[in-house]
C-alpha cells in the first residue's frame, strides 16, 4: 500500500517537474523572441551581434520569465481541479498553437505597429488580449487569474524599474508601458493553455498506464 | 418555433442541399472553384514582387536640386521615396595609378606598395581643400558627415574606421593614415588581409570598405597580372555644395590628370534602400512560422478516417491559402494596395481563418452512418454542421469588426484582409473542400470493395476454411460497407522510445539523407566562395532587381527618368551602351573609344572606362548599409545620392617604387613568368580556367565523399534491418505486421503446442483452465489436457456416424444456411474419419494425418453449392418453422445443382479409393426420397462449454448434451426443443442456452454432488490418452441430471446471436439490436439494453459487472449493469466490432475494418488503435492488464497495452498462410489456446508468467 502511494507520489511529481520544465522552456523562448520583437528595428543587426541582442536584455529576464511561466502554468490546472470545474473547451493542441500564435501576434502588434498615441494603443491591445481569452479560454478562473497575473507583474516591473533595476528605453505615461499589463493577462492566458494541455496529456497518459 | 430555430433549420436545409449538389457534380465544381480562385488571384500579377534590393533612381548632376519633401505633382517620373535630402551624398574619388614602365628590377609588391602610398597625399590634398567664392570659405569639414562612435560592438574595428568626425575611408585607413606607419610596415598584404572574413560572407567586408572598389578590382596581390591599383577615397557628405565639389573636382584633375578618361560625369545616382531583414527580424518571424506550422500539424492531424489523409491535410491547407491569396487579389482589385509585410502577417491571417471548420466537416462527414449513400452522407454531415459553422463564421466576423473599429490603420487593413479571407475561405470550404472530401470518400469505398472482393472469392469454395464461425454471424450487408482504412498501418503504434528512434532512422533512412544535404550545402558553399563568383553574381541579380540594373539596363531606366534634365546626355548615354556588359578580368580592355593595343603587355596602361564611372555597381548591395550601419546609422527606407567619382590617375616610375620600397618586400618571390599568357587576354583566360579547375576539382571531391560516405553507411546500416537470415526468408514481407519499420520482430523462443487430432476445422472451443474442449466441423469432440496438451479423450460423433449416407439435408436450418450446406458437404468426408479415428488406436496421429491428407479427394464428386447459399438473410424470416422439418426446404434445389454436376463428376473422376463412388450415389439417391431424416441425427454442435468435469454440447437439432470430459461417455441429454442451440453458457450449476429462434433455456444441472467439488485436476493426469485416470470427484454412476428451469420463450426477436454470463448475470445480444441482461438465479430479465443500430456482435461481462457491448454498426457501448444505463457510446469501426475484451482501465474492440482500438474505460476517449493485416482474424484475448494477444493469419500477436507496441510474434506452424486465427481462448496458466485449421495451438508466454509473479 505504501510503495503503491509513493510510487504514484513520485509519478505525480516526476510528471510535475516535466510540465514545470516544458513550460519553463517555453517561457524562456517566449521571453527572448519576444524581447527581439522589441528591439528597435533601426538597427541593421549584423550576424554576429545576434546573439548578443538576443541577450541584449539583463540574463535574468529571461530567466524569470520562465520561472513565472512554470508557475503559471502548473496554477492554472491546479485552480481548475480544486474549483471542480474541467476546463473542457477547445483541449487541443491545435487551439493552443492557434493561442501561442495569436498572442506572438498580439506582441508583434504593440511593438510594431504605430499608434496614434498610448491610450490607443492601451485599448486596442486590452480589445485583444479580451478577445484572446474569450476564443480560447472562457473559463472564470482563467480570466481571473490571468487579470491577478497582469495586476502583480505589472508592480513588480513597477518596483524594478522604480528601484532602477530595470529601465525602460522610454516610459510612457505613469511610468509604466501602457501595454504591459495587456501582455501579461494575454500571456498569462497562453502560459495557462499550454499548462492545461499537458495536464490533460498527463492524465490521459497515467489512465493510459 | 422561434426565430433562431427556423433559421436553424434553413440553414441545414440549404445545406443539405448543397451537400447533394457538391457531391452529384464534382468535376464541374472543382473547375469552377479553380476558374473563381484564378481569376481572384489576378490582380496579383501587377503587385511587384517582394525582394530587398535597393531601387535606383538617376539625376543629372548639373541642375539638381535637393528633392522637396512633400511629393510633387509629378509622381508618374520620381519614385516616391525621392523625398527629402539623403542620408549622404557619397563622393568617391577613383584611383588607378601604376607603376610604368615595368622593370625587371622589380618584384611584386613594388606593384602597389608605391602606388597604394600615394594615397597619404591624396588625402591630405582632399581634407586641405578650401573653396572660398563670395558665399565664403568652404571645406570638406563643414560638409561631411560627421559620425560620432562606432556601435559598442566593433570595437576591434576602431583602428580601422574614423571616429569623431568625417565618414572618409580610404585604404589609408589601414594604416591609421599616417604614412610612417605605412613605410615601416614589412607585409602589406597581410595588413590587409588580416581583417577578411573567414569562410562564408554575404556581407560588405572591410576591404571592400576601405578600397571603395571590389576586391578583385583592387590589385592588391602578388600575382596581378596587370599591376594596376585601384582603390577610391570614399567620402559622405552631409549637405550638397555643387561649388566645393567642383572645384575639389577641378584641382585633384589638374594635380593628377587622367589622359584619356571619357568619363562624364553627369549622372548621380539615388539609391533607395528598402528595409532589411536581418537575423534578429528573422527569427520571430521564423517563429511564428514554426507555430504556424505546428498548428497546422496538429490541426490536420486529427483528419481521420478517410481515404487519403495527406491529400484532405493538403486540400485543407490549399484551401486556407488560396483563400488568402483571393483576398489579397480582391482587395487588390477593389483598389486597396497592400502596404502591410505579407510575410508578416501571412502566419497571423492564417491562423485567424484557421482550418477548424474544414476540420470540423471532415469529421461530420466521416461519421455518418457508413451505409448511406456518398451524397447523402456529404449532405448529412454537412447539415449536421451548418449550425456551428455559421455561428462560428459570424463569431469571427463579429470579431473581426471590433478590430476594424479600433482605428489604426494597420490593424484595419488587417481586418479587411482577413473578413474577405475569411469569406473567400467559406466559399472555398463550401465548394472545394466538400467536393474533394466526397471525391475521397467515394474513392475509398470503392477500393474498399475492390480490396475485399478477391479476399473472399479467391477462397477455394471447397475448402473448409472458408466457413464462417458462428461467433461472428454472417453479416446482413454486403461487403461494401465494411470499410477499412487504407494501411498507413500502425500509426497510432506505440513503440519504446529507444526502438521509435531506431525505426524513425531506419525508416526515414536520415543518416543518409542528412548525408546527403550535408555534402551538397557543403559543394554550394565551395561554389558560392569560390572566385568564380557566384556570391558577386548573386549580389548583383538581386541589386539588378532594381529598375536600373547593371549596364544592359541603364540605357532603358535612364531615359524616361529624364524628361527634364539634359537631354543631349540622355541621347549620348543611347547610343554608345554595349549590350554586353563588361567582364571583370578585362579592365584594361576598355569599352570606350580608346581601345588598346593588347600586343603591350609589359607596359601597364591606365584607361578609364565607361565601367570605372559607376565602379559601386560592382560592390555587394550591402555595401553602403553597412559602412552606415557600423555608426548606427539605418539606410532602410532612405535614401543615399552617388555622386560622379573624380578619377585620379598616378603614373609612378620605377624609381620611385624603388624608393618607397620596405626591405623586407623582396622576400616575395618574382612570379613565375608565363609567356603565352602575359597579355591581359591570356591572364584572364588563365584565372578563368584555374577558376574552372578548382570547381572542376570541388565537385569532383564532393563526389567522391558522397560515394565514400554512401559505401560507408550501407556497409554500416545494411538494409534489411534486422531481418535475421533464413527464417524469414519464406515468410512474405507483407505477412510481418510490423513491416511499415522495415524490422521484423525476432523468431520467438515460443514455440507453440499444436494439438493434432481433429479432422477438419475446428469448430468450437472451450476451457475451464485445466482442461480444453474442441468440436471440429466433423462433429468430433475432444479433450485435452491444457497444460501438457494431450489428447484425454475423443467423443466421436456418433449420430453422424450412424447416418452418415443420409445426410443432414432436414436439419439445416434457415438462419446458418452456409454452414450447413458446407456441413452437408463434409459429412461424407466425416464417416471416413472417424473409421479412421476409431482405427488409430495408439498411433492414430499419423494415421489420421494421413486421412485427412487424402480429403480434398472426396470433394471431387462434390458440386459447387457455393452459388446456392443465399446470404440475404433480411428478406428470409427467422426459422419458427415447425419442427425436425426445416422452413424451407434445399431439396430441389441441391438436387439439380447434383444433376448438373454428374456428368462431368463421373467423367472426371479417378476414384483413388474404393468408397466414394457408391457414397455419392447413395448420397444422390437419399436426397429426393427421404426429405425428412431419421431422427437420431444430433446435428452439428454449435455451442460448446465446459465446466468441472462436464461438456455441455448444443447441437444444431436443439439437443443439449451433457458429456463427461474423462470418460467420453454421455451423461445427460436434453430435447425440449429443436431449435438450434446458438450459444451456451454454464456457470455453476445451471447452463443456458440460447435458440436459434431467439428463445432462451436455463436449465439446472442436478447432481448428488455440488458441481463445486467436481473440479477435475488437470496436472493429476498420467499423460496418453489412453490412460485414462478416473474422474477424480464423481463416479460414473452419480445421476446427472439437466432440467428445463425456464425457457424465456420471445427473449428476443431475432436469433440471439451472443451470450456471456458471468456475476450472476446472463447477458443476451440479438440481431434485433437489443442486449437482454437475465439473473441466472431466477431467470428473470433484468434489462433491455436498447442503443445498438445494429445487430448485436460482441459482448464482453466480467465479474466485476462490467458490460460493454459491440454491434454491427461499429458501436461499442459500455453499460452499468445494476442500472441498465448507458455509460458510454463510441463509434469505432466501421462494419461490426467483432470481439471485445476489458481490462481494469481499459476497453479493446477488434472489428472487421481489422482495426484493434483500445479505449479508456471511464472516459470512452480513443487512446490508440492498431491497424492489422486484411482478415486477420478478430480474435482477442488479454492475459495480464498490460497484455494483449491477438490472433492473426497464422500466427498470434502478443501486444504492449500501455504503449500500444508488438511484443511478439509466434508463427503456430508452417503452413501459416491462409490460415487465420478465429478463436483464442487465455487460460489461467497465461497460456492462449487458438484454433488454427484443424489443428489447436496452445502457447505458452513465459514472460509473462514471470511478469505475473
Amino acid at each position: 500500500m505504501m510503495t503503491l502511494v509513493s510510487a504514484v507520489l513520485s509519478g505525480v511529481y516526476l510528471s510535475l517537474f516535466r510540465r514545470g520544465l516544458v513550460l519553463f522552456a517555453v517561457g524562456v523562448l517566449l521571453a527572448l523572441v519576444l524581447n527581439l520583437l522589441q528591439v528597435q528595428r533601426n538597427v541593421t543587426l549584423f550576424p554576429d551581434q545576434v546573439v548578443a541582442t538576443l541577450f541584449s536584455s539583463a540574463w535574468w529576464v529571461p530567466l524569470c520569465c520562465g520561472s513565472a511561466a512554470a508557475v503559471v502554468g502548473l496554477l492554472y490546472p491546479f485552480i481548475d481541479r480544486h474549483l471542480g470545474e474541467p476546463h473542457k473547451f477547445k483541449r487541443e493542441w491545435a487551439s493552443v498553437m492557434r493561442c501561442i500564435a495569436v498572442f506572438v501576434g498580439i506582441n508583434h502588434a504593440s511593438a510594431k505597429l504605430d499608434f496614434a498615441n498610448n491610450i490607443q494603443l492601451s485599448l486596442t491591445l486590452a480589445a485583444l488580449s479580451l478577445g484572446l481569452w474569450w476564443t480560447f479560454d472562457r473559463s472564470r478562473s482563467g480570466f481571473g487569474l490571468g487579470v491577478t497575473i497582469a495586476f502583480l507583474a505589472t508592480i513588480v516591473t513597477q518596483v524594478l524599474v522604480y528601484n532602477g533595476i530595470y529601465q525602460y528605453t522610454s516610459p510612457d505615461f505613469l511610468y509604466v508601458r501602457s501595454w504591459l499589463p495587456c501582455i501579461f493577462f494575454s500571456g498569462g492566458v497562453t502560459v495557462g493553455n499550454i499548462g492545461r494541455q499537458l495536464a490533460m496529456v498527463n492524465v490521459e497518459k497515467s489512465h493510459n498506464d | 418555433m422561434t426565430v433562431r430555430e427556423k433559421l436553424r433549420e434553413k440553414i441545414s436545409a440549404g445545406f443539405y442541399w448543397h451537400g447533394l449538389l457538391c457531391a452529384s457534380y464534382p468535376v464541374p465544381i472543382i473547375l469552377f472553384t479553380a476558374v473563381c480562385i484564378l481569376t481572384c488571384c489576378y490582380p496579383l500579377l501587377k503587385l511587384p514582387l517582394p525582394g530587398t534590393g535597393p531601387v535606383e533612381f538617376t539625376t543629372g548632376v548639373r541642375d539638381y536640386m535637393v528633392p522637396p519633401q512633400e511629393p510633387s505633382g509629378d509622381p508618374g517620373e520620381r519614385p516616391d521615396w525621392y523625398r527629402g535630402p539623403p542620408v549622404a551624398y557619397i563622393q568617391q574619388v577613383l584611383v588607378k595609378a601604376a607603376v610604368s614602365p615595368w622593370d625587371s628590377k622589380l618584384v611584386p609588391v613594388d606593384a602597389f606598395r608605391s602606388p597604394l602610398g600615394r594615397v597619404f597625399a591624396l588625402l591630405d590634398e582632399i581634407r586641405n581643400h578650401v573653396h572660398s567664392d563670395s558665399s565664403g570659405v568652404r571645406s570638406l569639414e563643414a560638409l561631411c558627415l560627421h559620425v560620432t562612435d562606432l556601435l559598442p560592438g566593433l570595437r576591434r574595428m576602431q583602428a580601422l574606421l574614423p571616429e569623431h568626425g568625417c565618414l572618409l575611408v580610404s585604404p589609408g585607413n589601414y594604416w591609421q593614415n599616417q604614412r610612417e606607419r605605412f613605410d615601416s610596415d614589412p607585409d602589406l598584404l597581410k595588413t590587409v588581409q588580416q581583417h577578411e572574413p573567414k569562410g562564408l560572407h554575404t556581407s560588405a567586408t572591410l576591404k571592400d570598405l576601405l578600397f571603395g572598389v571590389h576586391s578583385k578590382q583592387t590589385g592588391v596581390s602578388l600575382n596581378s597580372r596587370n599591376r594596376m591599383v585601384t582603390y577610391s577615397v570614399t567620402m559622405a557628405l552631409r549637405r550638397y555644395d555643387a561649388r566645393f565639389l567642383g572645384s575639389l573636382r577641378l584641382r585633384l584633375k589638374q594635380l593628377h590628370p587622367s589622359a584619356n578618361c571619357t568619363l562624364r560625369e553627369e549622372h548621380m545616382v539615388h539609391v533607395h534602400f528598402k528595409e532589411e531583414i536581418g537575423v534578429a527580424e528573422l527569427i520571430p518571424l521564423v517563429t511564428t512560422y514554426i507555430i504556424l506550422f505546428a498548428y497546422i500539424y496538429f490541426s490536420t492531424r486529427k483528419i481521420d478516417m478517410v481515404k487519403s489523409k495527406w491529400g484532405l491535410a493538403l486540400a485543407a491547407v490549399v484551401t486556407v491559402l488560396s483563400s488568402l491569396l483571393m483576398s489579397v487579389g480582391l482587395c487588390t482589385l477593389f483598389g486597396l494596395t497592400p502596404t502591410l509585410n505579407g510575410g508578416e502577417i501571412f502566419p497571423y491571417l492564417v491562423v485567424v481563418i484557421g482550418l477548424e471548420n474544414v476540420l470540423v466537416l471532415t469529421k461530420s462527414v466521416v461519421s455518418t452512418p457508413v451505409d448511406l449513400e456518398v451524397k447523402l452522407r456529404i449532405a448529412q454531415g454537412l447539415s449536421n454542421e451548418s449550425w456551428s459553422i455559421m455561428k462560428n463564421m459570424a463569431t469571427e466576423l463579429g470579431i473581426i469588426l471590433i478590430g476594424y473599429f479600433t482605428l489604426v490603420p494597420a490593424i484595419q487593413e488587417f481586418c479587411l484582409f482577413a473578413v474577405v479571407g475569411l469569406v473567400s475561405d467559406f466559399f472555398l470550404q463550401m465548394l472545394f473542400f466538400t467536393t474533394v472530401l466526397s471525391i475521397d470518400i467515394r474513392r475509398m469505398e470503392l477500393a474498399d470493395l475492390n480490396r475485399r472482393l478477391p479476399a473472399e472469392a479467391g477462397m477455394p469454395p471447397t475448402k473448409p476454411g472458408s466457413l464462417r464461425p458462428r461467433e461472428t454471424p454472417p453479416p446482413p450487408r454486403h461487403s461494401a460497407h465494411t470499410i477499412t482504412l487504407q494501411t498507413p498501418a500502425f500509426r497510432n503504434l506505440r513503440l519504446p522510445k529507444r526502438l521509435r528512434v531506431v525505426y524513425f532512422l531506419a525508416r526515414t533512412r536520415l543518416a543518409q539523407r542528412i548525408i546527403m544535404a550535408g555534402t551538397v550545402i557543403w559543394i554550394g558553399i565551395l561554389v558560392y566562395t569560390d572566385p568564380a563568383g557566384l556570391g558577386t553574381y548573386l549580389a548583383a541579380q538581386v541589386s539588378e532587381q532594381s529598375p536600373l540594373g547593371e549596364a544592359g539596363l541603364a540605357p532603358l531606366a535612364v531615359a524616361p527618368v529624364f524628361p527634364h534634365g539634359d537631354p543631349t546626355s540622355t541621347l549620348n548615354v543611347l547610343p554608345p551602351a554595349d549590350p554586353t556588359p563588361a567582364l571583370a578580368e578585362n579592365l584594361s580592355q576598355g569599352h570606350g573609344p580608346q581601345e588598346l593595343d593588347p600586343a603591350a603587355p609589359l607596359v601597364p596602361q591606365i584607361s578609364w572606362g565607361p565601367e570605372d564611372e559607376e565602379g559601386w555597381r560592382r560592390l555587394s548591395y550591402r555595401h553602403w548599409p553597412s559602412l552606415f550601419s557600423y555608426y548606427n546609422i539605418t539606410l532602410a527606407k532612405r535614401y543615399i545620392s552617388i555622386l560622379p567619382v573624380i578619377p585620379v590617375t598616378f603614373h609612378l616610375t620605377p624609381q620611385e617604387a624603388l624608393e618607397t620600397r620596405h626591405p623586407q618586400d623582396t622576400r616575395h618571390a618574382p612570379p613565375p613568368h608565363t609567356g603565352p599568357a602575359s597579355n591581359s587576354h591570356g591572364a584572364a583566360l588563365q584565372t578563368d580556367l584555374t577558376l574552372y579547375k578548382v570547381a572542376a576539382l570541388g565537385l569532383a571531391t564532393g563526389v567522391f565523399l558522397v560515394l565514400l560516405l554512401f559505401c560507408l553507411y550501407r556497409l554500416l546500416c545494411p538494409r534489411n534491418y534486422g531481418q535475421n537470415g533464413v527464417q524469414h526468408g519464406r515468410r512474405h514481407r507483407r505477412d510481418l505486421p510490423c513491416d511499415d519499420y522495415g524490422y521484423s520482430p525476432p523468431v520467438s523462443e515460443i514455440s507453440p503446442l499444436l494439438l493434432r487430432g481433429h479432422s477438419m476445422d475446428i469448430e468450437c472451443l472451450a476451457s475451464d483452465g485445466m482442461l480444453l474442449a474442441s468440436c471440429c466441423l466433423a462433429g468430433q469432440i475432444r479433450v485435452w489436457d491444457a497444460q501438457t496438451g494431450d489428447c484425454l479423450t475423443v467423443i466421436p460423433n456418433n449420430g453422424l456416424r450412424r447416418c452418415s449416407s443420409s445426410g443432414g439435408w432436414e436439419h439445416r436450418d434457415g438462419w446458418d444456411v452456409g454452414g450447413a450446406a458446407e456441413l452437408e458437404a463434409l459429412s461424407g468426408a466425416d464417416g471416413e474419419d472417424e473409421g479412421g479415428g476409431l482405427l488409430g488406436g495408439g498411433e492414430g496421429y499419423p494415421l489420421r494425418r494421413r486421412v485427412a491428407l487424402s480429403r480434398p479427394t472426396l470433394f471431387r464428386d462434390q458440386p459447387d453449392l457455393t452459388p446456392l447459399i443465399d446470404t440475404s438473410f433480411g428478406q428470409q424470416p427467422p426459422s419458427q418453422a415447425p419442427p425436425s422439418s426445416s422452413g424451407f426446404d434445399f431439396g430441389g434445389l441441391v438436387e439439380r445443382a447434383y444433376l448438373e454436376h454428374e456428368p462431368s463428376a463421373s467423367l472426371a473422376y479417378t476414384p483413388p479409393l474404393p468408397q466414394p463412388p457408391p457414397q455419392s450415389t447413395q448420397r444422390r439417391r437419399s436426397l429426393g426420397d427421404q426429405p425428412t431424416a431419421p431422427p437420431d441425427w444430433d446435428g452439428a454442435v454449435w455451442a460448446l462449454e465446459l465446466r468441472g468435469n462436464l461438456i455441455a454440447a448444443g447441437r444444431s437439432s436443439g439437443k443439449l448434451e451433457l458429456w463427461d470430459a474423462a470418460e467420453g461417455s454421455l451423461r445427460c441429454s436434453n430435447e425440449d426443443s429443436v431449435s438450434g442451440i446458438t450459444a451456451l453458457a454454464f456457470l455453476n450449476n445451471r447452463i443456458v442456452a440460447a435458440r436459434l429462434n431467439g428463445s432462451l433455456d436455463f436449465f439446472t444441472v442436478d447432481i448428488n454432488k455440488p458441481l463445486g467439488l467436481l473440479q477435475y485436476r488437470g496436472e493429476s493426469t498420467g499423460g496418453g490418452r489412453g490412460s485414462m485416470p478416473p474422474s477424480p470427484c464423481y463416479s460414473s454412476d452419480d445421476v446427472i441430471s439437466c432440467q428445463l428451469t425456464r425457457s424465456v420463450q420471445c427473449a428476443h426477436q431475432k436469433p440471439i446471436t451472443v451470450l456471456r454470463a458471468a456475476a450472476g448475470r446472463v447477458v443476451t445480444g440479438s440481431q434485433d439490436h437489443t442486449v437482454r441482461v437475465y439473473r441466472l438465479e431466477d431467470s428473470c430479465c433484468l434489462f433491455t439494453l436498447q442503443g445498438h443500430s445494429g445487430g448485436i456482435t460482441a459482448i464482453y461481462i466480467d465479474q466485476t459487472m462490467v458490460l460493454a457491448s459491440g454491434g454491427q454498426d461499429g458501436a461499442i457501448c459500455l453499460w452499468d449493469v445494476l442500472t441498465g444505463s448507458r455509460v458510454s457510446h463510441v463509434y469505432g469501426h466501421r462494419g461490426d466490432v467483432t470481439s471485445l475484451v476489458c481490462t481494469t482501465s481499459c476497453v479493446i474492440s477488434s472489428g472487421l475494418d481489422d482495426l484493434i482500438c483500445i479505449w479508456d474505460r471511464s472516459t470512452g476517449i480513443k487512446l490508440y488503435s492498431i491497424q492489422q493485416e486484411v482478415g486477420c482474424g478478430a480474435s482477442l484475448g488479454v492475459i495480464s492488464d498490460s497484455l494483449l494477444v491477438t490472433g492473426g493469419q497464422g500466427c498470434v500477436s502478443f501486444w504492449d497495452l500501455n504503449f500500444g507496441d508488438l511484443l511478439q510474434t509466434v508463427y503456430l506452424g508452417a503452413s501459416s498462410e491462409g490460415q487465420a486465427v478465429r478463436q483464442l481462448i487465455v487460460l489461467d496458466n497465461a497460456a492462449i489456446v487458438c484454433d488454427f485449421g484443424s489443428e489447436l495451438s496452445l502457447v505458452y508466454v513465459p514472460s509473462v508468467l514471470e511478469k505475473l509473479d
